[in-house]
């Protein structure tokens, strides 16, 4: 016959912590702060709390000059979406409203084979790049996009020899965007490329960064990512590509045609009328530093051979 | 109780034009101003100094409306504060986007509006804020009220600065020229204002 005696100190084996949980206390506690916040701030709730999910991604180059990857705090909370309000921090907050899923592609216009994508095709065979960014406004970053080469994906519809454009449409639902009936823009947004710049190797479709799926923000679930251009023509959330044989309308430069060309080549030469063009600030630097013809990417300048690019800003 | 008003205003306007530098101060000691500091500098620096002139040009109106005296004694306290404020903001620029080079702002003064603007409105206020003591006032005599009419000008040119350099939503600034239009309008004879 088994006689237990308790000891004094009655603590099971069940009831000590388990080590890995013990260790990892330091993240718990951030954990409960963190559900804290995110109970006191709804917005910040889906903001914190909603990891993006990793991607698997192949080969990496690294295509910025060795220049140092701006942080993924930063990329992911100093955007340029409008549609999620004009303030930089704005769309971090407000873009959780912007659904992902279900979501398709329209591929349409000058081509043989148009059609319709589903974004979870577009998922495989992925690789990383290192770009320079630089915005309009005189600002850059360094980012470590995931995604394919643009002219990988357009050759699938089999443009025709009247394709010279290519048409790009971000998604316009004032639902989920509930900041575009302010009017500040004329929705939806629209880009733009020439056929050559759009087949260049350097052009770019995103649908991740850092590894991880795009946040919302970053223009998710698909973006065009330029690096020789400035940042607006990298354009977020695309839902419609069209090829055209004139040159489209685009939105900033509909809107302002006097500062926002159709080409916005990164060009220290040319100045935006409101400002210099000549200096940019990296994020994450205090102070400016030069900023370089085409962001630093010399071999685009064949695209543009015999065009006067103070004309075609 | 007339003194004990005067103290409350002052203590007012220490803490409207103040506590924002508290503030800042408070951000900057713990690197909490976001992904692009300087651009944080810059606007919320600017955004104050254009609220206390828009504050300081409120005085006037208040008086009368209030009918109280003691709020114009405030009003050389609450313009020097506006003033601090466009030089942290001057100063920002002149810093880190500058780095104090001359020629660098010869060429924004030419080729740049919004900077040419906002240049020109320090420049109307700087005399005002050297002729604030109560020795230039008296030294100056009847022109010492001809010249700090220049705030008015200033004030304009403060609030188109800001407009002239907007990307796309104008609603901000415009807010700004709105209400410097309802404080000079409150300034108009009686007899030239329509009455309503």
């Amino acid at each position: 016959m088994l006689i237990r005696v308790p000891p004094l100190h009655p603590l099971r084996e069940s009831d000590v912590t388990p080590e890995a949980v013990y260790r990892d206390r330091r993240r718990f506690l951030a954990g409960l702060g963190l559900a804290g916040a995110a109970l006191a701030v709804p917005g910040l709730a889906r903001a914190a709390v909603r990891q993006p999910a990793e991607l698997a991604v192949g080969n990496r180059s690294e295509l910025a000059g060795g220049e140092a990857v701006t942080d993924y705090e930063t990329v992911s909370t100093y955007n340029n979406y409008y549609e999620f309000g004009t303030g930089k921090g704005e769309p971090a907050r407000t873009a959780h409203t912007l659904r992902t899923r279900p979501w398709t592609v329209r591929v349409e216009g000058e081509c043989a084979a148009p059609g319709t994508v589903d974004i979870e095709e577009l998922l495989t065979g992925l690789e990383e790049r290192i770009y320079r960014h630089r915005c309009v406004e005189a600002w850059s970053i360094v980012v470590p996009w995931v995604g394919f080469p643009l002219s990988r994906f357009l050759q699938r519809f089999r443009p025709t020899g009247n394709a010279r454009y290519v048409a790009f449409e971000t998604l316009y639902d004032p639902e989920q965007m509930p900041l575009t009936r302010s009017g500040v823009l004329d929705w939806p947004y629209r880009e733009g490329l020439r056929i050559d710049e759009a087949m260049h190797p350097l052009a770019f479709l995103s649908v991740g960064m850092y590894g991880r799926v795009l946040p919302n923000q970053n223009g998710a679930p698909l973006r065009l990512t330029i690096p020789w251009k400035y940042g607006f023509k990298s354009i977020k959330s695309i839902v419609a590509i069209r090829f055209t044989e004139r040159q489209p309308a685009t939105t900033w430069q509909t809107m302002a045609p006097r500062e926002y060309g159709f080409y916005a080549n990164v060009n220290p030469e040319v100045d935006h009328p409101r400002w210099s063009q000549r200096r940019e600030r990296r994020l994450g630097e205090l102070w400016k530093r030069d900023t370089l013809m085409f962001n630093g990417y010399p071999e685009v300048a064949a695209l543009y051979t015999g065009m006067d690019l103070k004309r075609y800003y | 109780m007339r003194g004990g008003a005067l103290v409350a205003l002052r203590l007012a306007v220490w803490l409207l034009a103040g506590g924002p530098l508290l503030w800042l101060a408070w951000l900057v000691a713990g690197g909490r101003l976001g992904p692009n500091p300087v651009e944080f500098l810059e606007h919320y620096s600017g955004d104050w100094a254009l609220r206390l002139l828009l504050a300081t040009l409120a005085l006037t109106p208040l008086r009368r409306w209030s009918g109280r005296a003691e709020v114009l004694r405030v009003r050389r306290l609450l313009g020097l504060w506006a003033f601090v404020w466009i030089c942290l903001h001057f100063a920002t620029y002149l810093t880190f986007d500058l780095e104090w080079s001359a020629a660098l702002l010869a060429e924004d003064l030419v080729e740049r509006t919004y900077i040419a603007l906002g240049f020109a409105a320090w420049l109307l206020l700087l005399p005002l804020a050297l002729t604030s003591t109560r020795g230039w006032q008296r030294r100056l005599g009847r022109r010492w009220r001809s010249l700090h009419r220049l705030v008015y000008p200033a004030a304009l040119l403060g609030a188109l600065h800001f407009l002239w350099l907007v990307k796309a939503d104008v609603r901000e600034p415009l807010v700004y020229l709105g209400l410097l239009a309802v404080l000079l309008a409150a300034r108009l004879p009686r007899r030239a204002r329509r009455r309503v």
